[in-house]
């Protein structure tokens, strides 16, 4: 047993004993989790300073002659990073939770929920193959819908759940052909093995573009990308700590880990690689102009989510060949992963910041029934304030050098780099309206008025983020596990003082727009409705599915059940009249028949063999 | 001698019962001695490995023709033997000593003797004996429905069940004798299934005729398991049934079809299969993509649980389709996981259906707080059937898959079958998370009645989820007694 497997199986042995043992003592069992989400994190610190990383454990779980399927741990170069994300953003909110939770009945379910999480992300990150990556990815999966579920007696949580882990299914079947195919071409699902035969072997440019589409769809429904992004907003009806943890910091980002982990495919997938890009961008410019309207804080939140994960998308994207013929390989998966990880920590303090709101103003989530709360509470105010300066990308805070990063690879395509911008300058103008309504003005509520400021319990990993958010994108925090001169930096200074002036511009304009508002003073039906995509998908569901269900059961009751079964039965009573007599109605008389009926079968055969 | 015990002790229980033992207690304690039985049998194989027959016993009935009354496990029948006395332990377990109507001596003979037709079809050496005890289990099925059966038709369900699985059991005799009057050789004469198999090895039968007899084995087999277009008894066979039937017959006996297919059909007939590849394939994808469809449809719970079983057989036969062990193997292992889940899934039906007043989903909500156990178990059983990694039927799946593609370079017909299947997982969890949402979650409908009951069978239900948990973690425990 490898330090590795310890920190991987020790969240599945807190669930287990918290569904086993604890489910009438709910405190303990909230301890017992957070406990492991302490030790897994001190483990992985441990391990990630370990020289040499070879040899972290496998375990046979599938053989049958030469096939195998194994669980097998890898950990290298991102992945240091990405489980460090995972272990230490996971133990805050354990943490945060152990305060927002308090007094919730199925605080024991909860926690449990948490950890089973924690176990499938650290397999998602742990994987050495895509059988293994797949195993998690199904489990995060289900951890998602246990939470989003929750409170499941409400019927919004409950469809919300169960959307989630639907459209993640759809996005999965692509994932699952993809595997497929590499598994047929390659006779092997381990990263390692494929890249090497990929290095020293010829293989069907049509069909590499197939698998890397295929497994990218995985990643589509995941990290929640136009057009499976529907499930993301709605899963904000979890509760709040599960929305920083899962649907904003680590489990949406697994896409986008996953599509690094595949890179070297990626790079001999141009096609696939073009669309991995434009479905980035697109979903970025989508989610930002509809999180420009919306008023539950949660749900901007949620939006700008999916907008920044389209960045990241887009970013692993340019690893794909470009015009010219290049491709800019490892610098791409390095630029997508710098945002996810800054990101991961700005956003999951966002998240925590406005359960915080949301908790102190008695579980109101709309703006415009907040309002002055910088005076009443003025830690969260003020980590939430720098958390959005990062978001929006200004100097010098963790979120401007990852936006360049980013920024300085789209300059190889232009209509990339322009929607790019205008996204940026969208992030700063959204976060700022919410800002502004939030924390200025006048308190428009009672429960606004009546907001005090949350427990030192939850102020702490309000804390610690705050560092995360101001410092991630130094290289001090994250040369330790890929090369500062091997994420991307853009040629001279006119890109970030562009930036950065498209950012202030955002700012300003928000300020300026919504500064002693109370209520929206442009509503945009359009955004405001998504688009009206969820209303599409809806007919369309209700098409493809209730029609040719409805249709499949009409022919099933009158052309098969009806025509084949009856008429055939018809014809069998018939017969069956005339034999009536037999039909005793007893046990002995059945049994006697089928002796009869054996011997006369006996019978017959030997005659027939003679 | 161990496998005479395991298919004979439920037969003399039947008896004791039927002169006068007490039902349930001695069905239960039969059902608990095959139990351990089993467990035997499968260490025994676990320690040898499966490849080669065990516990090898015969009593000769005839000479010539040889007719055996034999008996002996490989790994595939082992695995099967072990499937059926677990269900067979679980489904006793849960039906109570007093019988609907008053027949308490026939409510519990019945399973038992269920019992002993799988049995003895899964272990039995001899072609003749093979089929003769699969028919043995049909009567008790028809009786259990026409006697104890649910919903006013259920006298109309049990003679279609009945009829239809003899008209396919008929085909199936057709094709069986077939096979016999080519393979068992000229003088001695056999229906021993390993000597008629070398016998086909030796033989060689032409293409055509592997063809032609071929069909009528697939049908009367794929009949017996619910094959798309002959799908239509099983859904309201096991509405209407009692649980423990229900359990027995979708869990247990419908791998009898899969069963005969891997053992008599593929060994013998290779070339057969290679004819009708294509149309097989077709048949499949109905189990799965147009049974899916109806099964979103279905409004009642236990109808819609029917269908889903009816559905996951099409995954076993595009196992069957790979033709090589990755995908053989896995259908062994999806018979196994399947047939634990869908006998879990009915148990715990059951136990809704005694406490509701209804099972139509629209009709239920919000039991999740008022039955939490039931919530919790229906949770795991739900996840386990739409394959979720951890439970055995994710395990079955992916080797099933995993043998479709292997050494697949190029996209033929049975990788874009598999591909269209793998929609398949989308349908499933639309219907089950569906059912979920429905019956335990949300608000509590309107004029729904729950009974409060204290017999919650927890132990078999219990044993159910551990045993898919372990397969589902571990699932080399079946994997490696089969062939590879």
């Amino acid at each position: 047993m490898t330090i590795a497997f310890i920190i991987l199986l020790l969240p599945l042995i807190a669930t287990a004993f918290n569904l086993v043992l604890l489910r009438k003592k709910a405190d303990f069992s909230a301890y017992v989790s957070t406990l492991s989400a302490a030790i897994c994190l001190v483990l992985t610190l441990g391990l990630i300073r370990q020289s040499s990383l070879n040899d972290l454990g496998s375990f046979n779980w599938i053989k049958i002659a030469d096939f195998e399927l194994n669980i097998g741990i890898e950990l290298q170069g991102l992945g240091l990073g990405m489980i460090l994300v995972v272990t230490l953003i996971g133990f805050l909110i354990h943490l945060f939770s152990l305060g927002y939770m308090k007094e919730d009945a199925g605080k024991a379910r909860y926690f449990s929920g948490l950890s089973l999480f924690m176990f499938s992300m650290t397999g998602i990150v742990f994987a050495d193959n895509l059988a293994m990556m797949f195993i998690f990815w199904e489990l995060v999966g289900v951890s998602s819908y246990l939470l989003i579920g929750h409170w499941y007696h409400k019927n919004t949580a409950a469809e919300a759940a169960k959307k989630a882990f639907l459209v993640n299914r759809i996005g999965d079947f692509g994932f699952m052909i993809g595997i497929l195919l590499i598994w047929g071409a390659f006779g092997t699902v381990n990263f390692g093995e494929i890249e090497e035969l990929l290095r020293n072997g010829k293989y069907d440019p049509g069909l590499l573009n197939w698998s890397v589409f295929c497994i990218f769809c995985g990643a589509i429904g995941k990290s929640a990308q136009v057009p499976l992004h529907v499930w993301l907003p709605d899963a904000m009806e979890g509760p709040t700590p599960v929305s920083a943890l899962i649907h904003a910091a680590t489990m949406v980002a697994a896409g986008v880990f996953m599509l690094t982990k595949v890179l070297f495919l990626i790079e001999v997938a141009p096609i696939a690689a073009s669309v991995i890009q434009y479905v980035g961008a697109i979903t970025a410019l989508i989610a930002a102009l509809m999180a420009t309207q919306q008023n539950d804080i949660k749900k901007i939140l949620a939006y700008s989510t999916l907008s920044q994960l389209g960045y990241m998308i887009m970013a692993v994207g340019f690893a794909g060949l470009l015009s010219s013929g290049e491709s800019l390989g490892e610098t791409a998966s390095n630029a997508g992963f710098f945002h996810l990880y800054t990101h991961a920590f700005f956003k999951a303090l966002l998240f925590l910041g406005s359960g915080a709101i949301i908790y102190a103003c008695h579980h109101e989530q709309d703006i415009w029934k907040m309002g002055g709360l910088i005076g009443r509470m003025k830690i969260t105010s003020l980590t939430f304030l720098i958390a959005t300066v990062a978001l929006a990308g200004i100097y010098p805070l963790s979120g401007f050098y990852s936006k360049d990063a980013i920024m300085a690879l789209a300059v190889n395509k232009p209509i990339l780099l322009v929607i790019g911008a205008f996204v940026a300058f969208l992030t700063a103008f959204y976060m700022t309206r919410l800002c502004v309504v939030v924390f200025f003005g006048r308190a428009r509520s009672w429960s606004a008025e009546e907001a005090k400021e949350v427990p030192l319990l939850m102020l702490i990993p309000l804390l610690v983020l705050t560092a995360g958010a101001i410092f991630a994108g130094q290289p001090f925090s994250y040369d330790w596990f890929v090369e500062p001169e091997n994420i991307p930096h853009p040629d001279g200074m006119l890109l970030p003082i562009v930036l950065t002036l498209i950012g202030v511009a955002g700012i300003v304009s928000g300020f300026l727009l919504y500064r002693d508002r109370d209520k929206e003073p442009y509503p945009v039906r359009i955004l405001a409705n998504k688009f009206y995509l969820d209303e599409i998908y809806i007919i369309i569901v209700k098409i493809f599915q209730e029609l040719v269900a409805s249709v499949a059961q009409i022919i099933d009751r009158h052309l098969i059940d009806g025509l084949i079964v009856r008429g055939g039965a018809r014809l069998v009573t018939a017969i069956g009249s005339v034999l009536r007599v037999t039909q005793s109605g007893n046990l002995q008389g059945y049994a006697f028949l089928f002796g009869a009926g054996v011997i006369l079968v006996l019978y017959i055969i030997n005659a027939a063999i003679g | 001698m161990i496998i005479n015990l395991i298919v004979f002790i439920p037969i003399i229980a039947a008896l004791a019962i039927g002169l006068g033992a007490e039902g349930r207690k001695t069905a239960l304690g039969a059902a608990a001695v095959n139990l351990i039985l089993g467990v035997i049998v499968i260490s025994e194989l676990m320690r040898r490995g499966g490849e080669e027959l065990i516990f090898e016993t015969a009593t000769v009935v005839l000479k010539n023709p040889k007719l055996t009354l034999g008996f002996a496990v490989d790994g595939m029948s082992g695995i099967l033997v072990l499937l059926t006395v677990i269900v067979t332990f679980c489904a006793v377990y849960i039906s109570p000593e007093k019988a609907p109507d008053g027949r308490v001596k026939l409510y519990h003979i019945s399973p038992l003797m269920i019992s002993t037709g799988a049995l003895g079809a899964f272990c039995s050496t001899d072609l003749f004996f093979l089929f003769a005890f699969h028919e043995l289990a049909l009567i008790p099925t028809f009786l259990m429905i026409g006697f104890y059966g649910h919903g006013r038709d259920k006298l109309a369900v049990a003679w279609k069940i009945t009829i239809y699985l003899g008209v396919g059991s008929l085909v199936l005799l057709g094709g069986l004798i077939a096979l016999y009057s080519n393979l068992a050789g000229a003088g001695s004469a056999t229906f021993n299934i390993a000597e008629l198999t070398a016998n086909a090895e030796k033989i060689e039968l032409g293409e055509e005729l592997q063809k032609w007899i071929f069909l009528p084995l697939f049908l009367g087999f794929g009949i017996l398991v619910s094959l798309f277009p002959f799908h239509s008894w099983a859904a309201p066979a096991y509405a209407s049934a009692p649980t423990s039937v229900a359990m027995l017959h979708a869990g247990v006996l419908k791998k009898f079809g899969l069963y005969g297919i891997l053992r008599v059909a593929m060994p013998m007939l290779p070339k057969g299969f290679e004819a009708w590849e294509n149309l097989i394939l077709i048949l499949l994808l109905g189990n799965i993509i147009y049974v899916g469809f109806v099964t979103i449809y279905q409004r009642y719970l236990d109808r819609m649980l029917g269908n889903s079983s009816v559905m996951h057989m099409g995954y076993a036969f595009l196992g069957i389709a790979c033709v090589n062990q990755i995908g053989w193997n896995g259908a062994v292992l999806m018979m196994f996981a399947h047939g634990i889940s869908i006998a879990l899934l009915f148990a715990l039906c059951g136990s809704l259906r005694e406490r509701l007043n209804t099972l139509e989903l629209s009709r239920i909500g919000g039991l999740a707080s008022k039955v939490p156990f039931l919530a919790v178990t229906f949770g795991f059983a739900a996840f386990a059937s739409i394959g979720l990694p951890g439970f055995a039927n994710f395990a079955s799946e992916i080797t099933i898959l995993f043998g479709v593609f292997d050494g697949a370079d190029k996209i033929g017909n049975l990788q874009i079958a598999a591909i269209l299947a793998l929609w398949g997982v989308v349908i499933s969890a639309v219907y089950m998370l569906r059912a979920y949402r429905h019956i335990f979650q949300g608000d509590s409908a309107q004029g729904l009645t729950l009974v409060r009951l204290d017999s919650l069978n927890r132990v078999p239900i219990l044993l159910m989820i551990a045993l898919l948990l372990l397969t589902g973690f571990f699932p080399n425990l079946i994997l490696s007694i089969l062939p590879s």
